[in-house]
């Protein structure tokens, strides 16, 4: 929509002293810590910068990070898709209830969530005691981390799907289903193209927020530093142990991919809005 | 929400041709996983948080160190709460109704925090307001610490909780647009007078919703915390600090029956929302 600038009132010193106010602020607040973060991080030079990078527990801290994002990507894009379908084109008892708590996630503590995880999955819970006997570990093993990130990336794909399907035209459905199409057809060959970049959405926010999450896997990694330690775990040890620059250079990497999956969401932004004048 | 009879009415048309089994057992899995990832491990947080009975709850509870826990996160939250209204609401105003060079970096920029791992956030505030960082000295001179100090833990919780308010003004402050607020400049109203009678007013849900996420966020902020704090015990330790450091220090019962209050103030802060976003709803229905 287009939003014309109040003209003649409002153009005096107040508005540019509530953007300069406004501007500082950001400045101070966002602009100026991740400035000097990454000016520390490489100050002393490339070379060390490397060497940080590359020592084996900084190495495998990024790789599991990556590796249990991807998924629960994978695992969110199949169950969140599902959820939103579910909840837009069916009817059963409880969905209004159902559809109010699925922002549970983002609103509880991450180290509750983890809390959680490990009193229902651990090994001194019934459940995590029956897990044991077979051998799949859950709570202090990779399938833990996995699912504090599945906990707390929840809602992501479901709220990004969701209106776009409350919104889509039936039309070319029902013309589907009237030319004799299956129903998986119809939701392979006409629905899914249409939802496709609201979920890749919803997968980029929940795979960006996986990246840095800290407070529910710390619950329930344990201290297992080749198994189950992720980029901000390690990054939070080495802060510990004082070596402060193996902390900002992983940090530097983890910001990267960050900006990296923003821009990409801009750029699917811009992309599905201009579908959608077309 | 007005779209959603229709979309309702027509899915039936083609939920006709579907088998009802396979939407049964579609139905099935999606609740099937909802309750086990959500549901239950939350009931099975409650069962042990209440397994000692409602006085042992309470004796945890109650305990000098827990209650100071729970006035820190009072105080960072409030604080924090405060300042990202006043800037949020002007961050919003400025990119609605304003227009300069380099307003999409701006843009951009106030999502940032979503971005950066609380971790990071924590880590970041250190390389300034530390020991050994940017703003040391100054600091020192002014004797005024911030780091591992209470201003650094506001500072923290300042940084994550940046975008929620601007995100949610922005879209309420363009929809309501600029008609009624040059109506009242022309019949004579200053600026202020405007914000506070019409432009206020007619933004509050988003408002609310933004500030209840901001307040959610604060009391369950953790990551940032952790790094900037030094978690002193009594000094520095919020609630969710607690939880961490009494599974640590193996006295369970305390951190069930912490993280139960803030499961249980999530949940009302959540029900909040819900209700908020339903008069955003049919205030935007009404439109």
């Amino acid at each position: 929509m287009a939003e014309p600038t109040i003209s003649s009132p409002s153009a005096p010193p107040s508005g540019l002293i509530l953007r300069s106010l406004t501007l500082g602020y950001l400045g101070l607040m966002v602009v100026l810590p991740l400035v000097a973060l990454t000016i520390q991080a490489a100050e002393p030079g490339a070379g060390a910068f490397w060497e940080q990078l590359t020592n084996p527990f900084a190495l495998h801290a990024l790789r599991l990070t990556f590796i249990t994002a991807f998924a629960m990507v994978i695992v969110n894009i199949v169950t969140g898709t599902a959820t939103a379908w579910v909840l837009v084109r069916y009817r059963f008892p409880g969905k209004g209830l159902v559809n109010a708590l699925i922002d549970m996630p983002f609103a509880v503590p991450t180290v509750v969530a983890g809390l959680m995880l490990v009193v229902l999955f651990g090994p001194s819970s019934t459940l995590g005691a029956i897990l044991g006997k077979y051998g799949w570990g859950v709570i202090y093993h990779k399938p833990g981390v996995i699912l504090a990130l599945l906990f707390v990336t929840y809602p992501f794909v479901i709220r990004s799907v969701q209106p776009v399907l409350l919104e889509m035209d039936a039309a070319e459905e029902e013309a589907a289903a009237t030319l004799g199409a299956g129903s998986w057809t119809i939701f392979r060959r006409v629905t899914l193209p249409t939802l496709w970049p609201s979920i890749l959405t919803g997968a980029a926010l929940s795979f960006s927020r996986a990246l840095g999450e800290f407070g529910s896997v710390a619950m329930v990694a344990g201290n297992h530093p080749l198994e189950t330690k992720t980029a901000p775990l390690y990054i939070f040890g080495e802060i510990e142990s004082e070596n402060r620059h193996g902390a900002m250079v992983v940090s530097v990497v983890l910001l990267a991919c960050s900006l990296l999956i923003l821009i990409f969401l801009n750029v699917l932004q811009k992309r599905g809005g201009r579908a959608h004048v077309h | 929400m007005s779209t959603e009879a229709p979309a309702a009415a027509r899915s039936t048309v083609l939920a006709t041709g579907r088998s009802s089994l396979g939407r049964r057992l579609l139905i099935g899995a999606v609740l099937g996983w909802f309750a086990l990832l959500i549901l239950v491990p939350t009931a099975a947080l409650a069962k042990e948080a209440l397994s000692g009975g409602l006085r042992t709850l309470f004796a945890s509870l109650m305990k000098p160190e827990v209650l100071r826990a729970f006035r820190l996160t009072l105080v960072t939250t409030a604080l924090a709460t405060i300042v990202n209204t006043i800037f949020g609401l002007a961050l919003a105003i400025v990119l609605v109704r304003q227009k300069f060079w380099g307003k999409t970096l701006l843009d951009g920029l106030v999502d940032l925090p979503f971005a950066v791992s609380p971790i990071v956030a924590g880590l970041m505030l250190i390389v300034l307001y530390g020991p050994k960082g940017w703003f040391a000295r100054p600091l020192a001179a002014a004797n005024i610490q911030v780091a591992y100090a209470v201003p650094g833990m506001v500072l923290a919780c300042l940084f994550v909780t940046l975008p929620f308010v601007v995100r949610e003004v922005v879209p309420v402050l363009q929809e309501f647009g600029v008609d009624q607020e040059e109506v009242a400049y022309t019949l004579g109203a200053g600026r202020w007078t405007t914000f506070w009678r019409v432009t206020l007013p007619s933004i509050r849900w988003g408002l609310a919703y933004g500030v209840t996420l901001t307040v959610a966020r604060s009391l369950g902020e953790f990551g940032a915390l952790l790094v900037i704090s030094g978690n002193t015990v009594n000094k520095t330790q919020t609630a969710t600090l607690y939880v961490h450091d009494a599974i640590d220090s193996l006295d369970p019962q305390g951190a069930y029956a912490v993280s139960l209050v803030l499961a249980g103030t999530s949940f009302v802060l959540l029900v909040g929302m819900e209700w908020m976003r339903k008069r955003v709803a049919t205030r935007e229905g009404k439109a």
